[in-house]
């Protein structure tokens, strides 16, 4: 069933983000700062990246004036939806051992928050996350019958997932690393969103996915959609998929880097990779963190908190006085082989929905689409031993 | 403003006391901890092979296994060795003092397939408390099960604790006591060379039992090669992994292997699991 598909003018942006705070939510949506779009507090249609595009490469991101009026052109930047919901640092509980010892929990602050903006990408993205960090709540689907999986939810997250309006804008411009119509997560979200966008000429297409995303609707000064206006938009998304000039061939990509480990491909990469974690930093799904206690100057109260992990981080691997992983090598083929690979055996889902982000931000251009190529070129290829 | 408040929180922990505190060698003692809220203590059930997650104030949290009987779920036994931070502070607990306990964590011995055949529980190196647990439990139920092998081998003589708990063990019906130390000393009354080579001595009809394992890996490995070229099966062997741990419920990525969470789906595995990532370096 679709539901009659509405149209909003773009002069009458406003409304939506009105209509969001109207409702209790503090609104977010892209903002140009130092130089990237993030993620922000919005008041009005002004504050968006207007008439900016983004010009992303292997190591570059630069943010350009397209010389048009559109909103959303700007395709993504280093953020996606992951800081909203895994918090890149905060505390879970507290201890006090003054008089008894008692631990209290401490769940974030239970308040609705609306972000604009949201691309197909981030919105797969956060799914993949809902496998690591939800089990069992109504909102996710289950989890794969017979494999691992989580059977923890991590009440911190889902908190702020309970409490997340999303505005999905439908891609209508690719950036030159995307590749998610490979990984056939996008251009057009099609999943997990309150509200979707799609930009045409003068107005945004917009479809409802939830209840709430259908109440918000009547708030809005909307006018039916005409089979132009559908048509229009399933084109400039689709134009979108096809300018993508990266793809990611995963055709038994699990057996063909398990079967790989010790291809000199690695050597190659580790030559480049500066294991400075940027990548896990900035992709959607990566979920390692690590716990640590921030204890009072006399020791009676600690904070137990969390912060984000790389598996790029020395310690990431410590275990009785050394590391697993004591090679970049190691590193970079962990991260690989569990995003590609491992994922699948642990969520029965890839680890990567193909928002480039990890090629645009590796500082010295690392694509792991070219890294899984070269593996595929020589498959069996064998490196020499270390001496 | 959907409150999640229906949702269990994995990661607070329980308070617990230490109930007793015991010498077992150099640096290493058994903690035996009551978790104090009632509630909490009556719905408290694990199983050999699991893991608990104790938390020093102020210092932090570290995982270490269940080494006491399930048959009595309120007086919970750890066995550490001080190698750091926490596990130093930890050692400086005494009887009536507090700390945070979560738990019990992952996937403990293959007690039901193992029931009825032939034990062989091999330990190398400190890694014993796993398999420990698994000796008690056994002794507990001796009739539920066949033949017991225990191969126990150690770096240095001196590196032997329960020393008097091994002597029981001698003495238990159908049981065998292999010990090895890798170089003697003039008292050591054991055999001397690793514990692969006590292999050798073990009865023949154990190969057709099940094998469970812990220490360290290239040491369990070529137990397992050597086990698998005795005849054992694949899916006879079991092995207790370690990696680093901060959450123990799938959600942090430090105790990945391969596609395993050893904090879940292990720390106890089939042989067939993980032979082939075991044989690669830096996973
Ligand atoms: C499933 C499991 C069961 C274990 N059972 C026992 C047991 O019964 N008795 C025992 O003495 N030890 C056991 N260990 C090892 C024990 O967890 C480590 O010795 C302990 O974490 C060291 O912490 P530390 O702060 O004292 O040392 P540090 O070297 O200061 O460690 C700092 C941090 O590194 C991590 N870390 C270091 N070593 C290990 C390790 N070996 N395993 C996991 N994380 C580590 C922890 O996060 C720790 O807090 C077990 C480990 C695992 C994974
Ligand atoms: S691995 Fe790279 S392309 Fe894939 S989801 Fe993560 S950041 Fe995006
Ligand atoms: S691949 Fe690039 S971004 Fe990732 S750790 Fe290496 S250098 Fe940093
Ligand atoms: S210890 Fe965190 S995922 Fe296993």
């Amino acid at each position: 069933m679709t539901a009659q598909s509405r149209l909003l003018a773009r002069a009458d942006f406003n409304a939506l983000i009105h209509a969001l705070e109207a409702q209790g939510y503090r609104v977010l949506g892209p903002r140009e700062r130092a130089g990237a779009i993030v993620f922000d507090e919005i008041t009005r249609a002004e504050d968006l990246p207007v008439g900016r595009v983004s010009a992303q490469q292997p190591g570059s991101y630069r943010l350009e004036d397209s010389g048009n009026g559109r909103f959303f052109d700007y395709v993504h930047g280093p953020e996606s939806l992951k800081r909203f919901l895994f918090a890149p640092e905060e505390r879970l509980w507290t201890v006090s051992a003054e008089g008894t010892v008692s631990f209290k929990e401490t769940l974030p602050e239970a308040r609705p928050v609306a972000v604009i903006g949201a691309r197909a990408c981030d919105i797969a993205g956060m799914q993949v996350q809902d496998r690591t960090f939800l089990a069992g709540n109504e909102k996710i689907p289950p989890l794969l019958k017979g494999g691992h999986g989580g059977i923890y939810t991590d009440p911190y997250y889902a908190t702020r997932r309970e409490n997340l309006f999303i505005v999905a804008v439908n891609c209508t411009r690719s950036a030159a690393t995307c590749f998610c119509a490979s990984m056939d997560t996008g251009p057009r979200a099609r999943a997990g969103y309150d509200l979707a966008l799609t930009e045409l000429e003068d107005d945004f297409l917009v479809e409802a996915n939830s209840t709430a995303g259908e109440a918000l609707l009547a708030a809005l000064p909307l006018r039916n959609a005409d089979a132009g206006a559908e048509s229009a938009a399933a084109e400039a998304i689709e134009a979108a998929a096809v300018s993508q000039t990266r793809r990611m061939d995963t055709t038994g990509i699990q057996a063909l880097l398990f079967d790989n480990l010790e291809h000199p491909r690695w050597d190659d990469v580790a030559e480049r990779c500066l294991s400075c974690g940027n990548c896990t930093m900035v992709c959607p799904t990566c979920f390692c963190h690590s716990e640590t206690d921030v204890t009072s100057l006399d020791g009676a109260t600690s904070e137990h908190r969390r912060q984000w992990d790389s598996c790029f981080a020395l310690d990431h691997s410590y275990l009785h006085g050394a590391q697993i992983r004591p090679q970049i090598r190691q590193r970079y083929r962990q991260w690989l082989t569990h995003k590609l690979a491992s994922w699948i055996e642990q969520f029965g889902t890839s680890g990567c929905v193909g928002c480039g982000r990890c090629i645009t931000w590796c500082p010295t251009g690392i694509d792991l689409i070219e890294e899984v190529n070269a593996i595929r070129a020589t498959p069996g290829a064998q490196r020499a031993a270390d001496i | 403003m959907n409150a999640v408040a229906h949702i269990l929180n994995p990661y607070l922990p329980q308070r617990a006391e230490v109930v007793e505190r015991v010498e077992e060698g150099r640096d290493i003692f058994t903690l035996r901890l009551r978790l104090c809220d009632e509630t909490a203590r009556a719905a408290y059930r694990f199983q050999p092979g699991q893991f608990n997650m104790l938390y020093l104030i102020g210092a932090g949290e570290v995982a270490i296994s269940i080494v006491s009987d399930p048959d009595n779920p309120e007086l919970i036994d750890h066995t550490i060795r001080a190698v750091g931070r926490v596990t130093q502070g930890l050692q400086q607990l005494k009887a009536g003092d507090a700390l945070g306990l979560r738990g019990p964590f992952g996937r403990g011995w293959p007690l039901e397939a193992a029931r009825g055949r032939g034990l062989l529980l091999i330990t190398g190196g400190l890694g014993c408390a796993p398999t420990t647990s698994m000796i008690h439990y056994a002794l507990q139920r001796r009739a539920q099960y066949g033949p017991l092998t225990v191969c126990h081998g150690v770096k240095h003589p001196d590196d032997l604790i329960y020393t008097d708990r091994i002597q029981t063990w001698c003495g238990a019906p159908d049981t065998q006591v292999l010990l090895t130390a890798d170089k003697g000393t003039p008292e050591w009354r054991g055999r001397v060379g690793l514990v692969t080579q006590t292999l050798d001595d073990v009865e023949p009809e154990l190969f057709k039992g099940v094998a469970m394992m812990c220490g360290p890996e290239p040491m369990m490995r070529a137990v397992a090669e050597s086990l698998l070229q005795r005849g054992m099966a694949l899916n006879d062997i079991y092995l207790s992994l370690e990696r680093n741990m901060h959450c123990a419920v799938g959600h942090c990525g430090h105790c990945m292997f391969g596609g395993k969470f050893i904090c879940k789906d292990g720390p106890v595995f089939s042989y067939a699991e993980v032979r082939t990532l075991l044989a690669v370096k830096g996973f």
